[in-house]
């Protein structure tokens, strides 16, 4: 039995010349829902991009469901969502399901349960282009969902909603994660920290803390997550 | 590769060609247009004759180029490739199932303009008319796949679309539309042989005014496909899956 879904060890990556991550060692506790926190700019998305595979690594190791991270084999078990809804908006939602459902080798049902899981079913027939910015974000949110990977790796899933479709996802990140699959969410709202088992917070490329939210709260003496963050990344300057 | 996959992106691509009749009309209409205001002005002169066929193997190249190589750019800019770049599809897979899209509505196309230039404009073909649709088609699927490698050194459509005349224009300026290739200067000569729209352009002058030439059009025709399978390699090498 696997106990970390990821395994980051002293993990660098260089862009260019810069040094968006500086040895970050973390780990991502299977079966739990983990929030990646931190300002932007501070390498929350370059850190997804290496755990799916679309970010080479300059030294250091990521392990990723036991697998060295970007292994052919993890391609179907990992389901990423972009910042920016990565789906065509040229097709319907449906099409844009059933194209991905075929990619990952998700059953034809697949299409189905995740439309609802994601409240679309009865959109289903529009093209993605006429969809809310909202909407948009949860039509790449399903495709992610096809074929129930076991990892889930979401930056940002929650920008641009409402805090009722808001409340939804964080609930159904639940159920997922208590049907056992691993989550991990970047997120700039701090209450959303609050509903995480644990809280990865990054600076500047750095890891600030690996805490659970009641430690963080705790160990800066403050009362909500948004002051806790504060505190954190002010105390770290 | 995976056929499945393969077919399954084709499927995807043709479905969103579907959702813009607009491009589609313009795809299959305007060769035939252009072709017909050729004939029209080359009227009562054997030009039409000499510059009809090249033109049968320019317009499916260059209409196929660009909306390749904007599709793909779209792809990528969109976040859709890197998405794709997470999942079981391999590299081939994608361009071969945009290469099979494209070539779908490259065969319509070259139906539509070889049946209007041979019944409408009256353009003469000594041997077989369906080495016209032939070549044509071929053409089509190579502009296909040196707009999929185009794409992937452009950051914008704009530089896409630069690619037109830096990569297409040379290719039609030393085809032997203007002046035949053998009369050009050796050097000039030496290079357009390693251009695939000369030998595409050759073949098709060859089928509208040889009736014995189909050897040579079949050997021409398989010098542009092999141009074709190249730019497809090439573009499988410059698709990569990790960014530095």
């Amino acid at each position: 039995m696997m106990n970390s879904a990821i395994e980051a060890v002293d993990l660098v990556v260089h862009r260019g010349r810069r040094d968006v991550l500086r040895t970050v060692s973390a780990t991502v506790p299977a079966g739990s829902v983990v929030g990646l926190l931190g300002p932007s700019g501070s390498g929350k998305t370059t850190l997804m991009r290496a755990v799916v595979g679309v970010q080479r690594i300059t030294s250091g190791t990521l392990t990723v469901l036991g697998l060295p991270a970007g292994h052919p084999r993890l391609r179907s078990r990992i389901g990423y969502v972009s910042q920016t809804p990565s789906v065509y908006d040229d097709l319907t939602i449906r099409q844009n399901l059933t194209y991905f459902g075929r990619i990952v080798g998700a059953p034809a049902a697949d299409v189905d349960r995740v439309l609802d899981e994601v409240d679309l079913r009865e959109e289903q027939r529009a093209l993605v282009r006429d969809l809310s910015g909202g909407q948009q974000n949860r039509v790449s949110l399903a495709a992610a969902l096809l074929g129930s990977p076991e990892l889930l790796v979401l930056d940002e899933p929650t920008v641009g909603l409402d805090p009722v479709l808001r409340r939804d996802l964080w609930d159904l990140f639940r159920v997922l994660a208590s049907r056992g699959t691993t989550l991990l969410v970047s997120s700039h709202v701090m209450d959303e920290a609050q509903r995480c088992d644990r809280i990865l917070l990054l600076r500047d490329g750095a890891l600030l803390a690996d805490v659970t939210p009641a430690e963080l709260l705790e160990s800066t003496g403050t009362s909500d997550a948004d002051d806790a963050f504060l505190a954190l990344v002010g105390s770290a300057r | 590769m995976n056929v499945g996959l393969t077919l399954a992106t084709t499927g995807r691509v043709l479905t969103q060609v579907r959702h813009d009749p607009r491009t589609i009309g313009l795809l299959i209409l305007v060769p035939s247009l252009l072709l017909g205001l050729m004939a029209w002005i080359f009227t009562d002169t054997p030009v039409f004759g000499v510059v009809g066929p090249a033109l049968l193997a320019l317009f499916p190249f260059i209409a196929m180029f660009l909306v390749t190589s904007i599709t793909m750019l779209r792809e990528r800019r969109s976040g859709t490739l890197e998405r794709l770049m997470t999942l079981p599809l391999g590299r081939v897979d994608l361009l071969l199932g945009y290469t099979l899209a494209f070539g779908a509505l490259a065969i319509v196309q070259a139906l539509v303009a070889v049946g209007f230039a041979v019944w409408v404009c009256g353009l003469t073909v000594a041997g077989d008319a369906w080495l016209l649709v032939l070549v044509a088609l071929v053409d089509a699927l190579l502009g296909t796949t040196l707009g999929l490698m185009a794409s992937a050194f452009a950051r914008s459509e704009f530089q896409v679309v630069q690619f037109l005349p830096a990569l297409v224009f040379p290719q039609v300026l030393l085809g032997g539309i203007f002046v035949p290739r053998d009369r050009m200067p050796d050097v000039l000569n030496a290079i357009s042989d390693w251009l695939p729209l000369s030998h595409a352009i050759e073949a098709l002058q060859t089928v509208s005014t040889d009736a014995t030439g189909t050897g040579t059009v079949l050997r021409e025709t398989v010098i542009v496909a092999a141009f074709a399978v190249a730019a497809i390699v090439l573009g499988a090498v410059t698709l990569r899956r990790t960014t530095p």
